[in-house]
């Protein structure tokens, strides 16, 4: 099958394109995402292809056009809206939690809200507190919505273009570090459905479950521990909710061991949910308590020595690992 | 905004006029009754959770609606009754949501402050106050950019004039010149608190010329007033494709929900407001106009079998299935 190589934005771009010239309902709108040609540059050139009927600049009033989305979807249009980054969407939460999740039940399924809110989301590089929000694991509670948070290219596309396709709204998860990355792309990929984990690394002593950014560095930790005779199986979830719920117990079955990687703080979070439902649905299979590593449990600061203690580094997924691994053989 | 009198002027048009007020009387009407058997079957504990009655205001949204067309979306908040009824909502279907029954609007599942009807295009009451502002704007940017001629009327409260979905909704859709007519239905009171302490100037209407979008202010007294003035705003959307900021000054003679005593105002102050009643008015509109004692008669009684049929539909129906709770949560399947 033949591939091209593209950068994770040009995947999202690609994505985005090719729906909005198969659907005239879809729009793109967000700040800076035209005139500009996107904050991250996602959305280059996009404006110069559809108008700005179709890629909409607005100011800076996230509550405002995430309710307008939200609004544009009820009545059948399908939105794609841009947050410049997901530590923005805190302001326009309210839009999300009781209206676009809300209003298919609150109507007694009269209304859908087909919407895609998306944008980079977790740490970037020395941004600050405010700028440096893991917002998944607010969101992945909440009923009625779909987030998303792929790990590489191909996935970015597959994945966007199944979160524009369907009737629910969609909280789309990328990052600022991983634009960048490079990665294959079949010439005829199209949808990659929702809710479905993928293995990028098979293996047979201890399972890591990640998404997003997190995915590369468990790869980069998988590697260095192979070395020293540890073989670990990489679980990228791609999807927070709906849960691969299948994948994960197949894979733990098979490793008896499992380690949850991802940014944001410890108390609960995505990686208590999969604790809580590898512990019930594989407990007879574990070998050693199913451990977390995550951002401290602070703000995080900017200075870089305590950004990286702070961030989930590989360093402190091998001690995980070993912390795991010796347990169950001691 | 014009002095406030308690007479009317006699009609003076052709007797289609007559039938036409007679028409909007019954729905005002409609909606008291059926606000009174709500009030009545909440006391009973028949409904649960919060009820936010629309007894005293229903000329704003009675009047309101009549100025639009029947494609022409609305959408409020959580008092939400009197709209619902206005934009063609059966009294069935309303008693039933608020009784939590399968049957209602929203299959018992929305309640109270979340009636829908999107074959009626209504499109919900949202307790989250202002929170609805921008998704009003969001269903009139979809008219412009479908071309599709609608006009979208957004109801809010006093209350919401001091958040920010208020200021958003409107500065974006003053800035792409959206389809919509925001109406403040101004009774007052934000719950319990005057307008005195909430808002440093009084006139809701000025905070359009912020946003240099057309205004209008008035007093509720005549429900053929409300659809005239309404409907300036709602051909200033449908023809010219611009937003308005519709005040309209109203007053709830009940309390902001059935748990509210409203002590925090005097009797002599509800008792002036009960002399203007808007529905009062109307029906003394109707008879001054040669509207006839029975034909006045038939009309209520109408009303009133069609509310009692409701009542009773509502307690006969039967509650809603579990199974209802997974399919209304996601359109689709959705695994774990």
């Amino acid at each position: 099958m033949a591939t091209r190589v593209l950068r994770f934005r040009e995947a999202l771009r690609e994505a985005m394109v090719e729906e909005m010239e198969r659907d005239s309902r879809v729009f793109l709108m967000g700040e800076e995402v035209g005139h500009y040609q996107g904050a991250y540059k996602v959305s280059e050139g996009m404006l110069e292809r559809f108008g700005d009927k179709r890629v909409i600049d607005t100011p800076i009033a996230e509550s405002g056009f995430a309710g307008i989305g939200v609004g544009a979807a009820m009545v059948g249009l399908r939105p794609i809206i841009e947050f410049m980054t997901w530590n923005f969407s805190a302001v326009a939460f309210d839009q999300i939690l009781n209206n676009a999740a809300k209003v298919r039940q609150m109507s007694g399924g009269q209304l859908t809200c087909p919407i895609v809110f998306r944008g980079p989301n977790a740490s970037a590089r020395q941004v600050g507190s405010q700028h440096s929000h893991a917002m998944e694991h607010f969101y992945a509670t909440v009923p009625g919505v779909k987030v998303v948070a792929p790990a590489f290219p191909k996935d970015a596309k597959g994945l966007m273009k199944a979160a524009i396709r369907d009737d629910n709204p969609v909280l789309y998860m990328e990052s600022e570090t991983l634009y960048s990355v490079k990665g294959d792309v079949p010439d005829d990929l199209d949808v990659i459905p929702l809710g479905e984990a993928q293995i990028v690394r098979p293996g047979v002593d201890v399972t890591l479950v990640s998404y997003s950014r997190m995915t590369h560095v468990c790869v980069e930790a998988a590697a260095a521990l192979e070395k020293e005779g540890i073989s670990c199986e990489v679980l990228d979830l791609r999807s927070l909710r709906p849960l691969d719920e299948g994948a994960l117990v197949a894979s733990v079955k098979k490793t008896h061991r499992c380690v949850v990687v991802h940014e944001g703080w410890p108390y609960g979070g995505v990686g208590a949910e999969v604790a809580d439902r590898v512990q019930r649905l594989a407990f007879d299979w574990l070998d050693a308590p199913i451990l977390r590593v995550s951002s401290l449990d602070v703000p995080m600061p900017y200075n870089r020595t305590l950004e990286d203690l702070c961030m989930p580094q590989a360093s402190r997924v091998i001690a995980t690992v070993k912390k795991t691994v010796s347990r169950g053989r001691a | 905004m014009q002095e406030r009198t308690n007479d009317g002027p006699p009609l003076t048009q052709p007797s289609g006029q007559i039938d036409h007020l007679a028409a909007l009387y019954r729905q005002m009407f409609l909606i008291r009754r059926v606000e009174e058997e709500s009030a009545r079957a909440y006391a009973l504990g028949k409904i649960g959770g919060f009820l936010h009655l629309y007894i005293g205001q229903e000329a704003v949204g009675v009047g309101a609606v009549a100025a639009l067309r029947p494609d022409d979306y609305v959408i409020t908040t959580y008092r939400d009754h009197g709209m619902a009824l206005a934009k063609g909502m059966s009294a069935r279907a309303l008693m039933a949501e608020l009784y939590g029954k399968a049957t209602g609007c929203s299959k018992g599942l929305g309640g109270s402050m979340h009636l829908f009807d999107v074959e009626h295009n209504m499109l919900g009451g949202y307790g989250i106050v202002g929170g609805h502002i921008p998704l009003a704007a969001g269903v009139a940017f979809a008219s412009k950019y479908r071309s599709d001629g609608r006009v979208t009327l957004c109801f809010f409260g006093e209350g919401a004039v001091s958040i920010g979905g208020f200021h958003e909704g409107l500065s974006l859709a003053a800035l792409w010149k959206l389809p919509i007519v925001f109406v403040c239905e101004n009774n007052e009171y934000a719950m319990g608190t005057p307008l005195s302490r909430t808002m440093s100037v009084e006139d809701v209407s000025m905070k359009a010329l912020g946003y240099g979008i057309d205004r209008d202010r008035f007093f509720v007294d005549d429900v053929l007033e409300v659809e005239k003035r309404m409907a300036e705003a709602v051909s200033r959307a449908r023809e010219l494709s611009l937003p308005t900021l519709v005040e309209v000054r109203t007053y709830r003679f009940r309390g902001h929900s059935m748990s509210d005593p409203a002590k925090y105002r005097t009797p002599a102050e509800l008792e002036d407001h009960k002399k203007r009643d808007p529905l009062t008015r109307a029906r003394a509109l109707l008879e001054q106009n040669g509207y006839g004692a029975e034909r006045l008669a038939k009309l209520e009684a109408e009303v009133e079998a069609e509310v009692q049929d409701a009542v009773k539909f509502a307690e006969e129906s039967p509650e809603p299935d579990p199974s209802l709770l997974a399919k209304t949560t996601y359109d689709g399947p959705f695994a774990a």
